[in-house]
């Protein structure tokens, strides 16, 4: 390997929004090797996790990540519920669907905007950013907030979706879908979009399950794994099938993402059609005493939060598995043959986090 | 207010640090390019290159990894230049106030000149903030520049 040019790519780079380091060899415009040196934003997470009390960390866990936030509260609240074994009324299940699908739709427009720009197709950035603002408008409408829209509390939700706000959503998700549903045919059926994202980055079904890779890296692979169909929250009562293409390529990926934003749409009109009556949140004594795990599905794959309660305020430990540091040793496993100028793209293909990676 | 400074003030370059922020702030920052609040029709582009760059816009409560490289690209930033703190954390430390990685906000490593609230902070603030900062710029000297002693740099400074 001494004939070997070696590109440093990252933490500070105008393609790649996340501060993550690979070193690349290249052998001409090949790459022979892609390491990743990571670090750059890890916070010590989990260990304030311990040092807070269990209800503030619901707060703390959202910041984890901005872009899938609600849904690691989502997480915490699962597990510590299940710790103290607390009911959640039904409302609050449906709201929490709402929220989560709401905010897997902003995430997955963003990934293809981010594509967009990742390969020069700037004007198609700009559309779905521009779309995407009013989904966000949604999320700040009911919640309050646009990013870090804390909405889930231990024991059920801190908010309620009116008549009046469920009638906005119903009015405008049809006629967001329509314009994402103009814009995915461009995106999917562009013969250069198509140049540049069929068939680089190739990984087998097989090599995804092996390499542990989850969410719409190993759903483009055409294995139809989403924690969604465990059935937490109100997934259970609410139809749905996992979206799969079947090659594996960047293309495929990028291809799983954009229908789940039409499958998460109908989850959204659905969960509001069968929104029930009742309590927002279950009332509780007592605190969390012994392990809990739970597992859902955030935008980018499978999330598991893993609690440890010792019966006093504060928990003994807490666990976080994130699904991009899953997915990073099947990144590494296709970046080497790639052409140089692939690695952006290949790269935004399994929409990294590295916020949640490094925590 | 000569044509340089004029010129600054219409268009500013913005260069963009994640130092540990959680995406939520720099995801915002990217909502100001789009179409909804467009930054560009003030003059202002995001660019990759520190040399090239007015404003910093940093997000996250800096770490120890990451301090150096935001140092760096700091100093390679041409006079005059303003720093921008995006968001709760990387005023103060905010939610991360307790973590052990965490210096808790970007002032402990860099100065800054407009502290933006807000977890996340939202478009409209950021641009505000951006903009709090220009008038700031504005009312900079330019600092002297490499080769130019700062007594001949003053003489300059006279004769505007």
């Amino acid at each position: 390997m001494s004939d070997a040019t070696n590109v440093p790519f990252g933490p500070q780079h105008p393609v790649l929004p996340e501060p993550i380091q690979l070193r690349i060899s290249l052998e001409d415009e090949n790459v022979l090797q892609a390491l990743p040196a990571l670090g750059y934003v890890h916070r010590g997470i989990e260990k304030a996790g311990e040092l807070n009390d269990f209800q503030q960390n619901v707060f703390l866990v959202e910041r984890v990540c901005g872009i899938c936030s609600s849904i690691h509260a989502l997480a915490y609240c699962l597990a510590v519920e299940s710790a103290m074994g607390l009911e959640v009324p039904k409302r609050a299940d449906y709201l929490r669907v709402v929220w989560m699908e709401l905010h897997r739709i902003h995430s997955h427009l963003l990934y293809l905007g981010l594509l967009a720009e990742a390969f020069g197709f700037e004007s198609m950035f700009m559309e779905f950013w521009r779309i995407r603002e009013r989904v966000m408008d949604l999320l700040e409408m009911t919640a309050g907030n646009r990013v870090i829209i804390s909405v889930c509390t231990i024991g059920g939700v801190r908010r309620d979706i009116d008549a009046e706000q469920a009638r906005t959503i119903r009015e405008e998700l049809p006629k967001v879908r329509e314009e994402v549903q103009r814009l995915v045919d461009a995106l999917l059926g562009d013969y250069t979009v198509k140049r540049r994202t069929a068939g680089k980055g190739v990984i087998s079904g097989q090599a995804a399950l092996d390499l542990g890779a989850v969410g719409p890296t190993l759903r483009g692979s055409g294995v139809a794994q989403d924690m969604r169909m465990a059935g937490y929250a109100a997934y259970s009562e609410l139809q749905f099938q996992p979206v799969t293409f079947p090659d594996g390529d960047t293309y495929s990926r990028t291809a799983v993402r954009a229908y789940e934003v039409f499958q998460s749409m109908d989850l959204v009109l659905a969960a509001l059609e069968n929104l029930p009556e009742g309590e927002l949140a279950a009332k509780f004594k007592g605190r969390p005493d012994g392990a809990a795990l739970a597992r859902v599905e955030a935008p980018r794959g499978e999330l598991i939060y893993m609690v440890v309660g010792n019966g006093t305020k504060n928990l003994e430990r807490m666990r976080v598995r994130v699904p991009t540091y899953a997915n990073i040793p099947a990144l590494l496993s296709v970046l080497p043959g790639c052409e140089f100028a692939d690695v952006p793209v290949v790269t935004l293909s399994i929409d990294p986090c590295i916020s949640c990676t490094e925590r | 207010m000569n044509l340089i400074q004029k010129a600054r003030m219409k268009s500013p370059w913005i260069l963009h640090f994640n130092a540990g922020s959680c995406n939520g702030c720099d995801i915002e920052i990217l909502s100001c390019l789009t179409p909804v609040y467009d930054i560009e029709r003030f003059g202002a582009v995001n660019v990759g290159n520190p040399k090239h760059a007015d404003v910093l816009l940093v997000t996250g409560p800096v770490n120890r990894r990451n301090e150096r490289v935001l140092r760096n690209l700091y100093e390679q930033m041409l006079d005059p230049k303003i720093v921008v703190a995006v968001g709760t954390c990387a005023s103060s430390g905010g939610v991360f106030h307790n973590c052990y990685n965490c210096l808790g906000g970007v002032d402990k490593v860099i100065p800054v000149d407009v502290y933006v609230p807000g977890c996340a902070a939202k478009p409209e603030t950021i641009i505000e903030g951006v903009i709090l900062g220009l008038e700031k710029l504005a009312k900079m000297p330019a600092k002297p520049r490499p080769g130019r002693t700062s007594a001949e740099a003053e003489k300059v400074e006279a004769e505007r």
